[in-house]
C-alpha cells in the first residue's frame, strides 16, 4: 500500500509539473462550455415567416405589423388556407406560420381571449426555439400595450406546434455532449499519453523489473485522471446551472455516479490503447481520431443520431460516448430516475467490463 | 570459478515464432563478479537479459537468478535484481531526491533509509547542490551515474545494466565504471551488456554473444590469447566473423 501511494504521489507530480497540460485540462471545459454555450445564444435576424390570417381584422393586422417591423422577421408570403402550410414548409425558406383564428378582434373585444397558433420547422431545434421565444416576446409586449384599452386584461392565447422535431432533441444537447467530449478526452487520452510516456522513456521496465504489481501501475495512473476528471464534471455542472440556467433537474449523486461509470469506461479505453501501441504520438493520434472524432459526430451531439444512415446509427450503439449522453440528458433535462436508466447504465457497464478485461488481457501478452 | 553461483542459465532459449533470438545458452555467474555480456547489436543480449530479470519467460532450458527459478518464481527474483536499461530510466520532471524516494520507495525502503542513502549518493556523485533541481536540468553523465545508483538503492544481490553508458563521453565511461566497481566490492554482482569493446576490458569474464549463441566466454586476458589479439575489438571482429 506505501508503495502503492508512492506511485500516486509520482502521477500527480508528472501532471502538475506540465503546466500546458493542466491548462488543456481545466482551461478547455470551461472554454468550450462557453463557446458552446453562448454560440447556440446567437440573436436572429431577417428569419423568413409565413402569415395565415383568418381574421384579417384591425388587431391582427397591428399584431402581424409589430412582428415584421421588430427587424427579426420578414414576410415571406401571406396564406390563406391550412393546406398550402405543408408546401410552404417543404421550400425550406420559412421557419416559422403565424396562425390567427377568425373574428379575432371580436374574441379578444368580447371575451378578452384570442388565439394565435405558431408553427415552427424545428428541424434546426435551437432556432426554432429561438423564433418561437422572440415572437412570443413580441405578442406579450403588444398584449400590455392594448390593456388599458379594455375592462379587464385582454390575453391572446399562443399554441404552439413543432413540426418535424416536436421534442426539441438537441436543444440542451450541448452540455451533456460536452461532458462526455470532455471527459473522454481527460480519461482516454491522457491515461494512455501517460502510460505510452512511460514505455517510451523506458521507466515502464524499469517497474515493471520492480516488485510493484502491474496491476497497481495501471491502478496508479488511472486514478488520478478519474479524480481530475469528475473534477471537470462537476465544473462543467456547474458552469451550465449557473451560467446558462441549465440545472440538474434529477438526482446529483445519481449524475455524479454515472459519470464516475463513464469515466472508468472511458479510463480503460485509454489502458487498451496504450497496450497496443508503444509511443504517445500513436496513442495520441488514435485518442483523437479514433475516440473523440466519433464521440462528436455520432453521439448524437453535433447531429441528431435519428437522422443519420442507417449504418452509422448502428455504429453509435459501440459508442460508450452516446448511452452516457442518453444518460446525462435524462438526469438533467428529464429529471429522471435510476429506473428509467438503468438499460444504459447497464450497457455502458458491460462495455467497461469488456474493455478492462480485454485491456487485462492485452497488458500481460504486451508486457514486453 | 570458485563462487557461490548466482546466475545459473542452463540451455536458455527464447523464440519469437520462427525467430530463435537467444539459441540454447548456458553460462554461469559468480556472486561479486562483474559479468560483460557481448555483442552485436540485434545478437539476442537484451532478450537474455530480460529472461533472467522475470520479464520474458523462456521457450526452453532452465535458469536461477538469487537462487529463484525464471519460470515459477518471477516476483521473488524482482525483490532481488536491480535494472538499469538502455533507454535513461529516471522521470525528467521530478527532483534528483524525488527520483530516488520513489525508486526507494517502489522496493519498499523505509523514508529515513531513503534519506540516508540519497545523501549517500549525492555526496559520492559530488551533486549535493542539485538534490532539490529537477532531473531535466542535468547533464545526460550525471543522470546516467544518477539512474544507476538507483538502481542498487535497495541493495539487490545482482544489477543487470543493458547498454548503460549509450551516449556518454569516454571521461563519464570511466567515472561511471569507477562506481560499478565500487558497487562490485561491496558485493553486488553485475551483469552488464555493452558494445563499447574497451568497456570490455574492465569486465571480470564476458561472454560474446553471435546471433543468439554464446560463442566465447572467458576472461579479457584469456580472450586475447586465445585469439591472439591485442585488444578486445579485435577479438570481436575475428569471432563476428567465425
Amino acid at each position: 500500500m506505501k508503495r502503492f501511494l508512492g506511485f500516486l504521489v509520482k502521477e500527480f507530480y508528472h501532471i502538475f509539473r506540465d503546466y500546458r497540460t493542466m491548462v488543456i485540462l481545466f482551461g478547455m471545459p470551461v472554454i468550450q462550455i462557453l463557446l458552446f454555450g453562448f454560440a447556440i445564444r446567437n440573436e436572429i435576424k431577417d428569419t423568413k415567416i409565413a402569415i395565415l390570417d383568418y381574421s384579417r381584422d384591425n388587431v391582427t393586422q397591428e399584431i402581424s405589423n409589430k412582428i415584421l417591423s421588430s427587424g427579426y422577421f420578414i414576410l415571406s408570403d401571406n396564406l390563406f388556407n391550412e393546406k398550402e402550410l405543408e408546401e410552404e414548409f417543404k421550400k425550406g425558406t420559412i421557419k416559422e406560420i403565424i396562425i390567427f383564428e377568425q373574428n379575432f378582434s371580436e374574441n379578444l373585444y368580447k371575451t378578452g381571449k384570442a388565439n394565435i397558433q405558431l408553427i415552427l420547422d424545428a428541424s434546426e431545434a435551437n432556432l426554432a426555439n429561438m423564433v418561437m421565444g422572440y415572437t412570443n416576446s413580441i405578442l406579450k409586449e403588444y398584449q400590455k400595450e392594448i390593456s388599458g384599452k379594455y375592462s379587464s386584461p385582454p390575453s391572446i392565447t399562443t399554441e404552439v406546434k413543432m413540426r418535424y422535431n416536436p421534442e426539441l432533441k438537441s436543444v440542451y444537447m450541448f452540455v451533456p455532449g460536452i461532458m462526455a467530449i470532455i471527459l473522454m478526452l481527460v480519461s482516454a487520452l491522457m491515461t494512455s499519453i501517460s502510460i505510452t510516456r512511460e514505455k517510451e522513456l523506458g521507466t515502464m521496465e524499469i517497474l515493471l523489473v520492480s516488485p510493484l504489481n502491474p496491476l497497481m501501475i495501471i491502478i496508479g495512473k488511472v486514478i488520478p485522471y478519474l479524480i481530475l476528471g469528475i473534477i471537470n464534471a462537476v465544473i462543467i455542472l456547474l458552469i451550465s446551472a449557473n451560467v446558462f440556467n441549465v440545472p440538474v433537474s434529477g438526482s446529483n449523486i445519481l449524475l455524479l455516479a454515472e459519470t464516475v461509470l463513464f469515466v472508468i469506461t472511458a479510463l480503460s479505453l485509454g489502458i487498451l490503447i496504450s497496450t497496443l501501441v508503444n509511443d504517445q504520438q500513436t496513442a495520441m493520434m488514435i485518442s483523437l481520431a479514433g475516440l473523440m472524432l466519433p464521440t462528436v459526430m455520432l453521439s448524437g451531439y453535433v447531429f441528431p443520431i435519428e437522422n443519420m444512415p442507417v449504418v452509422l446509427q448502428w455504429l453509435s450503439h459501440i459508442l460508450p460516448a452516446k448511452w452516457y449522453v442518453i444518460i446525462v440528458k435524462s438526469i438533467m433535462l428529464k429529471g429522471s430516475g435510476f429506473g428509467y436508466i438503468w438499460k444504459e447504465t447497464l450497457i455502458l457497464a458491460g462495455m467497461t467490463i469488456f474493455l478492462i478485461l480485454l485491456s487485462i488481457k492485452k497488458f500481460k501478452i504486451r508486457l514486453f | 570459478m570458485n563462487m557461490e553461483k548466482i546466475i545459473d542459465a542452463e540451455n536458455l532459449t527464447k523464440k519469437f515464432g520462427n525467430f530463435i533470438a537467444v539459441n540454447d545458452v548456458t553460462f554461469q555467474v559468480g556472486q561479486g563478479e562483474i559479468f560483460g555480456f557481448l555483442g552485436a547489436n540485434g545478437a539476442g543480449k537484451t532478450t537474455a537479459i530480460k529472461m533472467l530479470c522475470g520479464l520474458l519467460t523462456p521457450t526452453g532450458g532452465k535458469a536461477t537468478v538469487a537462487g529463484f527459478d525464471v519460470f515459477k518464481e518471477t516476483e521473488k527474483i524482482k525483490n532481488n535484481i536491480g535494472y538499469m536499461s538502455q533507454r535513461f530510466s529516471l522521470y525528467e520532471d521530478l527532483t534528483v531526491a524525488e527520483n530516488l524516494e520513489f525508486y526507494g520507495g517502489v522496493y519498499g525502503l523505509r523514508k529515513n533509509i531513503i534519506k540516508d542513502k540519497t545523501d549517500y549518493f549525492l555526496k559520492l556523485l559530488n551533486m549535493e547542490e542539485e538534490r532539490n533541481k529537477l532531473l531535466k536540468s542535468l547533464p545526460l553523465g550525471w543522470k546516467q551515474k544518477l539512474a544507476f545508483l538507483t538502481a542498487i538503492i535497495h541493495e539487490p544481490k545482482i544489477v543487470f545494466l543493458d547498454e548503460p553508458t549509450g551516449g556518454v563521453d569516454p571521461v563519464m565511461r570511466r567515472q561511471f565504471w569507477t562506481l560499478i566497481y565500487k558497487a562490485a566490492e561491496e558485493g553486488t554482482t553485475v551483469f552488464v551488456t555493452t558494445h563499447y569493446m574497451d568497456e570490455a576490458e574492465y569486465c571480470g569474464r564476458i561472454s560474446m554473444m553471435v546471433d543468439g549463441k554464446i560463442a566465447a566466454l572467458d576472461t579479457p586476458t584469456k580472450l586475447k590469447e586465445k585469439f591472439n589479439a591485442s585488444t578486445m575489438h579485435e577479438v570481436f571482429v575475428k569471432i563476428a566473423r567465425g
